[in-house]
């Protein structure tokens, strides 16, 4: 029985049923990297660890919720004695001495971290055309991009090669690529998961998140993904409920909000016809819309493009050449080990932000950039508390097209940054927020995102299965001959 | 031309707690390079710092100490540049929002008094050192010191000279030794202190520009290079020029100051919060806990001595201004009802044992449980009070153990009658013209006799049996 396009939920039957073996399962997983290797979705490969837990876990049967589950973790999380490079060639040589507590509860529930997935250099970009260890193809089509920077992990899980995968989102990077390869991500409130062991964008706007094919087994994996982390101070100390418990609950009755602010002129024609699609079905599930206002949104671009360079310029001084990673050939002096190591070592896109973040911090500027956008961010905040004192969730779609190709917008970086129009609001409000498959344009998937009120991932995770278990986007495999 | 000096410090002082200011490595000084440092320490890749309470609650032990503003809400911020021994390529600091806000202490200038106002006592992370002597053409890094917890406390400037500083510096060493909040041991680097240092006619108003002199770390090293400083200042301002704003070195060896970067070569250090740590909240039950728990000052000392040990206003003064000295004198004061005796041993022969070496009692070999012992042995009459001072000099050269010296040495006391009454017959029967002078009224020549015995047992006759025994043979 093929394992590719399953489900967890499909799988951990599969092997409780003994339809196959968790060995079988992990050989079965690597062939079809093998098969899919053209993706270029791993940087780095697990394999024999992976046999060796799966053969264990077929000797001694594992109490872990996941056991078994091969899960593709994104390269930006720290994995004991696994290569992390974090889609950059500064980390090129960089073995974690531990691991992420991220990897660590998936683990602990039994899954088994099959390998570590491509992504744009750092997490900074939304096509996957960043990494240092070459670009990502989109399932649906070798000339697309899959999106970005969770290219790899989405790319994994669209393929069908794992049910599931680890991303994060800074501004968009689980959302947008869920939404390019036409499949379901998660970014939870922020805080819910513990930022310990992934390496930091920009700490104030970084969460981890699940990818999967369906909202039910992003609240699966959503459920080992959370703890409260006292090495991580800005964790949340919440109960973590059941994410599955309330997701066939009927959404009668739910109030979802319409920005006021987002024009859908401003989309492609069939965009905004998917997206009015899935009003319709929402509508017939027995949901109202609201028209809300979010006064500041205009904003969140330019906002988010002082805050997280800021922030990222800061986080990545420690690629100095000095204690790990990579060091530049034969420095003559200090300053040139800072300037060679950096300079060879950091890509194009990695450098603009670390020169936009110096920037805005520096003094005399601090005030007009770093300061205004803390500032503005504040108001973006309050703008989402005031919307949700109205409805229940806020829809939006995920991006402003389908996926593109590669190459396209590779002149113009403002061009990329609008890739993110519609998802770092949430980030900039710490909210969570997920994209789900709600249509075809050009043959191409596309996504409609739900943006939730603080801590209200259940909430969501239930308007996306009421919207799965009554529609098929999300069951529709790619056929890889779009262009 | 009088000239006026205006100088302002910042200190460093490294609190003394367990594990580091954001990681549970150890602050143990000494180790081997590099392995007191953790993940954190590291500054690998994806790991976070978590705030050490401890370190809030010693710093808000010097607030409290110093009638400062405690901010029961205080936050972090990163300072951005880049050194090997930095390795994260910022340094956690508190630039918005200090721990502990304005305060004073009062210092002692000679006998005068003078209140300094502290501005600000912020938490921050030391560095890691950088070895530059080790290894041929290349420079070592140990990161054992990274991440340790420092208070800064930066006062205002309202220091008129160097002797000023010196003892401003003290004061604060002083008080932050007695709050049980640093070991204060200089030579290690737990207090290092950077001097701003102006000067301007006295007529002027405004403050002249000023030089910031970096990392001194002895009263000695502060008052020369201040000294030095302020005539340099002087020098190129009477020679037309002026004087330039930036941040010098001081070389002890030429004790001369140096530039070490001007304004326009300074780090942008490019300030904002740390987005990793959330502001730390100190709830009204921490802080009043805290005040509760506040460790005895010195000036209460100083009225407990003179209260309930019956000392001299300038004994309990002298005993009470060192933590350790304080220390010596209650660990003593154990061992014997005497506690005039012990005053007078460390206002006497060990103060004048500092004095003669320049140094401060925690730098000397004296322990505490040593200096507890001599008075012990002093009291039980196991020595005399004259012996005592040859092994209090043995003890300030080698720190041997008091009992080892009296026992490799020999230099129990003699009090056995008979034998002290033989060796005074002896001397009487060998000068029998002095024996006859004393009789016939000579009374000073009583000394004679004791010396003599003295001389004949090496001075470990007890005085007190010497004396009763001549007297009732000569008499």
């Amino acid at each position: 029985m093929s394992i590719q396009f399953k489900t967890i939920k499909d799988l951990l039957t599969m092997l409780k049923n003994k339809d196959i073996s968790n060995k079988e399962l992990v050989k079965d997983t690597y062939s079809l990297i093998k098969s899919n290797v053209h993706l270029n979705a791993f940087v780095t490969l697990n394999e024999e660890m992976s046999l060796k837990k799966a053969e264990e876990l077929d000797k001694n049967k594992s109490s872990g919720n996941l056991a078994g589950i091969p899960i593709a973790q994104k390269d930006l999380f720290c994995t004991k004695d696994l290569r992390t490079t974090c889609g950059s060639k500064m980390l090129s040589n960089f073995i974690p001495p531990y691991s992420a507590t991220v990897i660590e509860n998936l683990e602990n529930a039994g899954c088994i971290s099959i390998g570590k997935t491509n992504m744009d250099e750092f997490a900074m970009g939304s096509s996957n055309e960043t990494s240092f260890y070459g670009n990502v193809a989109n399932p649906w089509g070798s000339n697309l991009v899959p999106g970005g920077s969770s290219g790899g992990s989405a790319a994994a899980v669209a393929a069908g090669i794992v049910s599931a995968a680890t991303g994060t989102d800074t501004g968009g990077s689980i959302r947008q690529p869920a939404s390019l390869c036409g499949i379901t991500g998660l970014k939870p409130t922020y805080g819910r998961i513990s930022r310990w062991g992934m390496i930091a964008f920009a700490s104030s706007l970084d969460q981890a998140g699940p990818m999967a094919r369906t909202a039910e087994d992003c609240a699966i994996m959503l459920n080992e993904m959370c703890s409260h982390d006292l090495r991580d101070t800005t964790s949340l100390d919440e109960e973590i409920p059941d994410f599955t418990s309330d997701l066939s609950t009927s959404i009668k009755g739910l109030k979802i909000g319409i920005v006021k602010e987002f024009d859908l002129s401003m989309l492609d024609n069939s965009v905004a016809q998917v997206f009015e699609e899935s009003k319709k079905h929402y509508e017939s599930l027995g949901a109202e819309f609201v028209e809300i206002s979010l006064p500041n949104i205009s904003l969140s671009v330019p906002t988010y493009y002082v805050v997280a360079p800021a922030e990222c310029s800061s986080n990545l001084s420690r690629f100095d050449g000095v204690k790990f990673g990579k060091r530049c050939e034969n420095p003559q002096n200090l300053e040139d080990l800072y300037i060679r190591t950096r300079s060879e070592g950091f890509g194009d896109e990695v450098k603009r932000r670390i020169l936009i973040g110096s920037y805005v911090l520096s003094a005399g500027f601090y005030d007009a950039y770093y300061k205004k956008a803390q500032q503005v961010r504040r108001l973006i905040k309050n703008d989402f508390d005031n919307a949700f004192k109205k409805v229940d969730t806020i829809m939006t779609p995920t991006t402003r097209g389908a996926a593109f190709s590669s190459g396209s917008k590779g002149d113009d970086p403002i061009q990329m940054y609008l890739e993110d129009l519609f998802t770092i609001p949430a980030n900039l409000a710490g909210l969570p927020a997920l994209s789900i498959p709600n249509g075809m344009v050009d043959g191409k998937p596309i996504g409609l995102q739900l943006i939730g009120n603080f801590l209200q991932e259940s909430k969501l995770l239930q308007i996306a299965h009421n919207f799965q278990i009554s529609s098929d986007w999300h069951l529709k495999t790619p056929s890889g001959d779009i262009n | 031309m009088s000239w006026e000096t205006v100088i302002g410090l910042e200190i460093h002082v490294q609190l003394s707690t367990e594990s580091k200011l954001f990681s549970g490595g150890s602050t143990g000084f000494g180790a081997e390079p590099n392995t007191h440092v953790d993940l954190i320490d590291m500054g690998l890749p994806g790991v976070l710092p978590v705030a050490n309470k401890d370190a809030f609650y010693k710093a808000i032990r010097f607030g409290l100490a110093t009638n400062a503003e405690i901010n029961q809400t205080s936050s972090f911020d990163r300072k951005n540049y880049f050194y090997p021994d930095l390795p994260k390529g910022y340094q956690i600091t508190q630039m918005g929002m200090p721990i502990v806000g304005k305060g004073s202490i009062k210092i002692m200038v000679g006998d005068q008094e003078k209140i300094i106002n502290i501005t600000r006592a912020h938490l921050e992370e030391d560095a890691g050192k950088s070895i530059h002597d080790l290894f041929e053409g290349e420079t070592g890094v140990d990161l054992n010191r990274a991440g340790t917890p420092l208070l800064e406390i930066v006062s205002e400037p309202e220091i008129s000279n160097a002797k000023e500083a010196v003892a401003y510096f003290k004061a604060v060493k002083q008080l932050v030794t007695f709050l049980d909040i640093c070991d204060g041991i200089m030579a290690q680097g737990s207090m290092r202190c950077d001097v701003n240092v102006s000067i301007k006619k006295t007529e002027d108003k405004e403050l002249g520009t000023r030089a910031e002199i970096k990392n001194l770390n002895s009263f000695k090293f502060i008052e020369k290079a201040i000294n030095f400083e302020i005539e340099r200042q002087i020098r190129v301002i009477e020679s037309g020029e002026s004087v330039v704003q930036e941040t010098r070195l001081y070389d002890n060896v030429k004790n001369e100051t140096r530039s070490m970067r001007s304004k326009e070569e300074a780090n942008d250090y490019r300030y904002f919060p740390c987005p990793d740590l959330l502001p730390v909240v100190i709830t009204d039950e921490e802080l009043n806990e805290i005040k509760e728990n506040l460790p005895e000052l010195p000036g209460q000392k100083e009225k407990r001595y003179i209260s309930e040990a019956n000392l001299e206003e300038s004994e309990a003064k002298i005993i009470s201004s060192s933590k350790t000295m304080a220390n010596m004198f209650e660990d003593a004061c154990s061992k014997t009802d005497d506690s005039k005796l012990v005053a007078n041993w460390l206002v006497g022969d060990v103060s004048a044992l500092l004095n003669k070496d320049n140094i401060d009692i925690e730098d000397s070999k004296l322990t505490s449980i040593n200096f507890a012992t001599l008075i012990e042995r002093i009291s039980d009459k196991t020595i005399s009070g004259k012996i005592a001072k040859s092994v209090l000099e043995d003890i300030w050269e080698s720190g041997n153990d008091v009992d080892n010296i009296i026992k490799e040495k020999g230099l129990v006391q003699i009090q056995d009658e008979s034998i002290l009454e033989s060796i005074a017959n002896k001397i009487i029967n060998d000068n029998p013209g002095q024996v006859e002078a004393y009789r016939c009224g000579k009374d000073k020549l009583f000394g004679f006799f004791v010396g003599q015995v003295m001389k004949e047992t090496q001075g470990k006759a007890n005085p007190q049996s010497v004396n009763e025994i001549l007297r009732k043979l000569l008499n």
